[in-house]
């Protein structure tokens, strides 16, 4: 049934101490609401929970990207358009590209950002593959300050974020990447090549010295009831010949052990764990190539 | 029945070059304030949850399906709908080479692929036939089996080449 819409609240704040205020005042009652490419969705299926939005869309302070030697800072509301044309994010950082340019379509990606791809916390989302390979942090900013966090940790479960009543994903920064020699993959699968939301995404990048893993990052999508990073994969591939077949097995189960898929409307458990041994053959592929 | 919260708001942009203020809950689809309020009716709805395409228009320039969009976002915005394609009476490009090729069947798509086809073009003037298909990816038809909208496109770049 269609969302209700008198029931339904939205105002703009001036900037983004208005916002932060707004928030704080009352704790949890207002939501920040950005391109809309989620919540519309939910709204229109009468599914949309809260009724207080603070349309942040046009706050500068969460726009841009900002590049000094040591960090790509990219503010919240980067939308995955804007990804898609950084000449530096493309060059250091092409698995967020590679994600960017798979998630939905353009008219989607003109209006879904980066923060709002975190703040909604789907398991299946695209971006935070990649942005767990590069070991993003993101900046949560509220009325007492701001305070950075590790992108890893920041879902601990299904749709649950270190994100408190009051705070706003103000910004994502990502180290700059000096590793010219890492080897990156990234592949989306989904029921068509455009549009689809994933059955299972896969982010890697490695590097390989004197015909060994040297340091090697992993993160799946669509697995588990979080993002996932598969560290004890990753644990054993360090030093291993990438075009060891045996190892290859061991890794395969190894990810087994460690991703958690189901079934559901996309697809079965059954299938994402094939998937997910299918691709990190391919990525150990390209690592080798 | 839920308590009545939120009032109508007036929202002012502008749309197909004219300025419009009209009145609509703030998280009334920018769809609707089209189709009803401004009685624009070549937006279509397809899906109504941003996967068909059906009702995209260009916002500021970028082509945005506008069911996503709440009308409080609309205010100040540049809006182009499909009313706004052809100049004066002289059709787009785009739009003259779906008649010519059979672009369009059963007509629900059509603008939506028309404004994606227009804002593909307006980024890049030439593209080559993978960024045409990646243009028309977030648009989908249940008539043509795509290829005639395809070579509507294709056929309004070379169009545009020729006249060059």
């Amino acid at each position: 049934m269609r969302a209700y819409l008198p029931a339904y609240e939205m105002e703009t704040p001036r900037d983004l101490t208005a916002a932060l205020l707004r928030m704080a005042r009352e704790p949890g009652v207002w939501r920040a609401f950005a391109g809309g490419t989620d919540l519309m969705v939910l709204l229109e299926a009468g599914k949309l929970p809260h009724r207080k939005f603070l349309n942040i869309w046009n706050l500068g302070e969460l726009r841009g990207i900002a590049v000094t030697a040591e960090h790509l800072t990219m503010g919240a509301l980067t939308t995955y358009a804007e990804v898609q044309r950084h000449e530096i994010l493309a060059r250091e950082f092409p698995l967020l590209c590679r994600a960017a340019a798979e998630t939905g379509s353009v008219a989607t990606q003109n209006r879904g950002t980066l923060g709002g791809n975190i703040a909604n916390a789907s398991p299946a989302a695209d971006s935070p593959p990649a942005l767990i390979v590069y070991g993003a942090e993101i900046e949560i900013a509220s009325t007492g300050g701001a305070r950075w966090v590790p992108y890893a940790s920041f879902h601990t479960g299904y749709k649950i974020m270190n994100l408190q009543a009051g705070e706003l994903i103000r910004a994502i920064r990502l180290a700059r990447w000096r590793g010219a020699s890492w080897k990156q993959y990234f592949r989306k699968v989904g029921a068509r090549r455009a549009q689809a939301i994933s059955k299972i995404c896969f982010a890697g990048a490695g590097r390989v010295a004197a015909g060994r893993i040297a340091e090697v990052r992993i993160a799946l999508g669509s697995v588990a009831p979080t993002v996932l990073r598969a560290e004890r994969v990753e644990e054993l591939l360090r030093g291993q010949r990438p075009d060891d077949a045996a190892m290859l097995l061991a890794a395969q189960d190894a990810l087994g052990a460690e991703i958690a898929p189901i079934d559901d409307m996309r697809s079965t458990g059954r299938y994402r764990r094939n998937v997910a041994r299918n691709l990190l053959a391919e990525f150990l592929e390209v690592l080798a190539s | 029945m839920p308590a009545e919260a939120a009032r109508k708001i007036r929202v002012s942009c502008v749309v197909n070059g004219t300025a419009v203020t009209c009145e609509a809950y703030p998280m009334a689809r920018l769809l609707d304030v089209l189709r009803e309020e401004l009685k624009l009716t070549g937006t279509k709805e397809g899906c109504g949850e941003g996967e068909c395409g059906a009702c995209a228009i260009e916002m500021d320039g970028a082509l945005v399906n506008s069911c996503l969009v709440p009308a409080l976002q609309a205010e100040g915005a540049k809006i182009r709908t499909i009313e706004g394609v052809a100049c004066g009476g002289a059709l787009h490009a785009v739009q003259q080479a779906f008649i010519t090729h059979g672009g369009a069947q059963c007509g629900i798509c059509t603008p939506g692929m028309i404004l994606a086809a227009v804002n593909l073009l307006a980024r890049y003037p030439q593209p080559n036939d993978a960024q045409i298909r990646d243009g028309l990816s977030g648009n989908l038809c249940r008539c043509t089996g795509y290829m005639k909208i395809f070579e509507s496109v294709v056929a309004a770049v070379r169009d545009a080449e020729t006249r060059a």
